[in-house]
């Protein structure tokens, strides 16, 4: 086998599981570490250079972060990221305006509008005013935020937070036109704008078409519009019992509001078994706390109607056969009346476009949404950018954080003339973290400590206004404590074979038993004489050149790796090495620096 | 060295062995030596040895005296029984336990100035009382603890990490072993895992003194140029002359292997060494032949390696002294201490 390119960021990138996994690449162990020095302000802001919005997405953000944490591969759970990520948006600073981008005040004559006030836009907007650009926000609503706003209830997601937010970036010199909906494309090309993006979202929820639907209209809600009418404090009440149809988020966040609003009974009926949900497990749980039945197998057939009003809903009720985790036959045992006084649609949601005219030159694929480049985020008419859902369909915040991103240097080498496909690679930085002889600036010691638990705001409590939150945030010993849990995967092991004098000390002492010296062959010798066997194909293999005295070579799996520097620490020649890996992103401002 | 405690991770592909243990179960304290020390190496393969034997810990009796090597006991197996004893006279605490209770397993750490200058004497005595134990001499050619001088095991011509040029004919383990009637004796090299854990394995279940001399550099004061126990000399200079299996008692020789250039011994519990010649017409149960041998090659400046010499037969000091079946500890306190009577009347008998 030929030796490992190590050189390519790629490689460190992926032993990092979490950032890699981060949309935004967040630097997730490194804003760890900077909370666990009590630098909150700083964690805050470097949090904010990836994700934008720290303290909202600490909150409510998908987390994909978590699924893939090292920790979780030491038959552990998974260090509690998305949480940690609000306590430095908790404890930061208030005033922070001296760390935001500058905003110069000679603008570069380029003006772009942006349509809809949501995360993507905003993104977009973030990363185009330090540039000198003049954005003009069109939003249809009374306030901006998008789906954020509208969607993620406030008991969820404090307005405090969001405003602030929000603001920092509509505070850059923004033109924000509220109240201002944007109703014709063509028109709005014809103002002359140098760019336009396009970051309205999936704004159209689905409807499910069963007998009665149309009778029972006054009691039947489609979820999203639902979840932005409460939130505008336009609908109030809701019936005592209540049906909520679909397992995804929306329905997690519908199914809670209803509590709040003087529901005594929610079920949340689910067409597929447990297994199929949509919605995270920890929206799940927390829906199931607050004692919200969910019913599997059950399949809608009809809204029951009474004297004009809704009474209730038939279900088919469903058995499946389930192989490899794929329903493979399905069989309909029986009908069951389930009485209610509201049925919440939230069976997913599409993105509408009617306001765009089709005879402007943009292309429409065969489900009639604008074709967009995936690397660009240009539609086929140039200098018309799409991102967040209204790109490629509902996504979450963090997915669209990181379109409007990519979208904003898309726009900001369409200004200037430049190929938009000519982007800059990821850059690499590596350091020693060597402290002294066996000293590391990094916490490297193995915590076999439990996840810390968060605390929720008792039952009692919780249902008596809509914008109580629930979840009180970590205390100062929680933090604390999950801090440590974090395994640093940023501190690469960094391998010098020139230096191995094949001691075999870093062998001997690494408790996961990640490194192997072996002779050269192929792949499949090579995976044979592991000293523990292969068993994440998709984690990185490093594999170093021939050692001066054997000829052996060094192998390591990163999969197993708990980061804990043991191996430097035995190296007796710094053979390897502890390495902080820094990458660098590029972003809409890294083209004109 | 380093300095936190090596974690204890649950690993999926983890394999218990036949008690129950998983390897980790043998690992002892925090190592205090240097980092890149052969000794640690060596640590590991004692690890890996009784691990793969499926020795209880509590089995084991892990006996040294005084230096870098006399240090590592504390590294492995936390289970067993220890004795960190005086300076060379490690062999008469070992001869004193085994005394006491045969039934443990006697492991002596010992290192090259331990062994070879301040306990030479006793050293020589545990080989021809034949004690039933495992005698590691982790051979790095100089005093580490007291920063670098040559030890009675540096070769004439070796030169200190500060220039020095030894003038002293050196003192080796192995021959000297040969010469007094030893029956095993073994040399190995802490950078070769895979024929240390077998000679480990066989002088753990040989019934009688196993002397294992083990080539172990000191990363901090002899593994330069001009050394003869470095990392690079050693791998230079280093030749086999045979090759060992350990078979258990309970597996068959499955090893085909052609007529003439392979022996067979069997130990007293069944198992068996199986020893592939690699020089051919070497043979290392013709003690005159091995002691040919061994001077040739070291004329010729090798590092012999691999079982050396090897006679299941000689009877061990138990066998010699023809005391009790049981370990002493077993016997019930009658048996013991049987009164003044029977003193009485064994005294009567000698006069």
């Amino acid at each position: 086998m030929k030796p490992t390119n190590t050189n390519n960021p790629d490689y460190f990138h992926k032993v990092v599981d979490c950032q890699w996994a981060c949309p935004a690449h967040t630097d997730v162990p490194e804003y760890i570490r900077k909370i666990a020095q009590g630098d909150f302000t700083d964690a805050y802001i470097q949090n904010r250079e990836s994700n934008v919005f720290p303290g909202i997405l600490g909150r409510v953000c998908d987390r994909p972060c978590e699924p893939a944490c090292r920790r979780a591969r030491t038959n552990e759970t998974p260090v509690a990221i998305c949480r940690l990520k609000r306590v430095a948006a908790d404890h930061r600073d208030s005033d922070i305006s001296d760390r935001l981008p500058l905003i110069p005040s000679k603008k570069n004559g380029k003006k772009i509008a942006l349509i809809g006030a949501g995360c993507a836009s905003l993104t977009v907007a973030n990363d185009l005013m330090p540039v000198g650009y003049e954005c003009t926000v069109f939003e249809a609503l009374a306030e901006p935020g998008g789906l954020m706003r509208t969607n993620i209830p406030s008991f969820r997601l404090p307005e405090k937070v969001l405003n602030e937010e929000i603001a920092y970036i509509t505070d850059m010199g923004i033109d924000l036109r509220l109240n201002h909906p944007i109703n014709s494309m063509k028109e709005l090309l014809a103002e002359g704008y140098d760019a336009v993006f396009v970051g309205t979202g999936a704004p159209k929820g689905k409807e499910l078409s069963l007998p009665g639907r149309e009778e029972g209209n006054a009691n039947i809600h489609i979820g999203i519009s639902w979840l932005e009418s409460v939130a505008f404090e336009h609908t109030k009440s809701i019936g005592k019992h209540v049906l909520i149809i679909g397992v995804g988020n929306t329905a997690m966040d519908c199914c809670r509001t209803s509590l709040r609003l003087g529901a005594d009974s929610v079920k949340v009926m689910a067409r597929k078994p447990r297994d199929f949900f949509k919605a995270s497990d920890w929206e799940l749980e927390d829906a199931e706390e607050e004692n919200v039945e969910i019913v599997v197998n059950h399949s809608p057939k009809e809204f029951v109607i009474e004297d004009g009003r809704l009474v209730g809903m038939i279900f088919k009720q469903v058995e499946y056969d389930i192989e490899h985790g794929r329903i493979v036959n399905q069989l309909t045992t029986g009908e069951i009346m389930v009485p209610c006084d509201d049925v919440i649609l939230a069976i997913g949601q599409d993105n509408a476009f009617p306001w765009i005219e089709r005879d402007i030159g943009m292309e429409f694929d065969r489900w009639d949404v604008p074709v967009v480049d995936e690397t660009t985020f240009e539609s086929t008419l140039p200098g018309v950018f799409f991102g967040g859902d209204a790109a490629f369909g509902p996504k979450n915040i963090i997915w669209a954080v990181e379109h409007g991103h990519q979208a904003a240097i898309s726009i900001h080498r369409h200004c200037q003339d430049e190929d938009l496909h000519d982007r800059l690679p990821v850059l690499m930085n590596l350091g020693s973290r060597k402290m002294g002889m066996h000293e590391w600036s990094y916490s490297n010691d193995f915590d076999p400590a439990a996840r810390r638990q968060m605390q929720h705001v008792e039952l009692s409590q919780r249902f008596k206004d809509l914008t109580t939150e629930v979840e009180l945030g970590f205390t100062a010993e929680q933090a604390q404590q999950e801090v440590e849990r974090c395994l640093n995967c940023d501190i690469q092991t960094v391998f010098t074979d020139a230096e191995c004098i094949e001691c075999d000390a870093c062998l001997d002492i690494c408790p996961t038993q990640c490194l192997t010296m072996t002779p050269n062959g192929d792949i499949g010798n090579i995976l044979e004489k592991l000293k523990a066997p292969r068993i994440n194909h998709d984690q990185p293999l490093f594999i170093s050149a021939e050692l001066k005295q054997t000829k052996r070579i060094m192998v390591k799996d990163e999969n197993l790796c708990i980061h804990c520097g043991l191996c430097a620490e035995r190296c007796p020649t710094a053979a390897w090495d502890m390495q902080k890996s820094l990458f660098e992103f590029p972003r809409a401002a890294t083209f004109s620096s | 060295m380093s300095f936190i405690r090596k974690p204890k991770i649950d690993l999926p592909s983890e394999r218990q062995n036949e008690i129950g243990l998983l390897k980790r179960d043998y690992e002892g304290g925090l190592s205090t030596l240097c980092a890149g020390c052969g000794h640690d190496s060596i640590t590991a393969a004692i690890v890996q040895a009784f691990w793969e034997l499926s020795i209880p810990p509590e089995k084991v009796i892990k006996l040294s005296g005084i230096g870098c090597s006399s240090k590592t006991p504390a590294y492995f197996m936390s289970g067993a029984h220890g004795f960190n004893s005086v300076h060379g006279r490690m062999p008469s605490v070992a001869t004193g336990a085994q005394a006491g209770n045969r039934d443990l397993i006697c492991i002596g750490v010992s290192g090259d100035g331990d062994s070879l200058s301040i306990g030479f004497g006793q050293f020589g005595h545990a080989v021809r009382r034949n004690l039933n134990m495992l005698y590691i001499i982790e051979n790095n050619g100089v005093y580490g603890l007291t920063k670098g001088q040559f030890s009675a095991a540096a070769d004439k011509g070796s030169r200190a990490k500060r220039g020095d040029i030894n003038q002293w004919k050196n003192i080796d383990p192995v021959s000297t072993a040969i010469s007094m009637g030893s029956s095993f004796v073994a040399r190995s090299f802490s950078g070769d895992r895979e024929q240390l854990v077998t000679l480990l394995k066989a002088g753990i279940m040989h019934p009688g003194c196993a002397i294992l001399d083990v080539v172990s550099p000191c990363v901090t004061f002899n593994n330069h140029l001009g050394s003869t126990k470095s990392y690079t000399y050693t791998r230079d200079h280093y030749h086999p002359a045979s090759q060992t299996d350990f078979v258990p008692h309970a597996n068959e020789i499955r090893a085909s292997y052609e007529e003439g250039e392979s022996i067979i011994v069997e130990l007293h519990d069944g198992s068996k060494l199986l020893l592939k010649k690699t020089d051919s017409g070497y043979d290392a149960t013709n003690r005159s032949s091995v002691m040919r041998y061994l001077e040739q090659q070291r004329a010729r400046g090798e590092v012999v390696t691999g079982l050396l010499y090897i006679n299941a037969e000689l009877p061990e000091m138990h066998k010699i002294y023809r005391t009790s079946e049981t370990a002493m500890k077993d016997l019930e306190y009658e048996q013991l201490n049987p009164g003044s009577e029977a003193l009485a009347k064994l005294q009567a008998g000698m006069r």
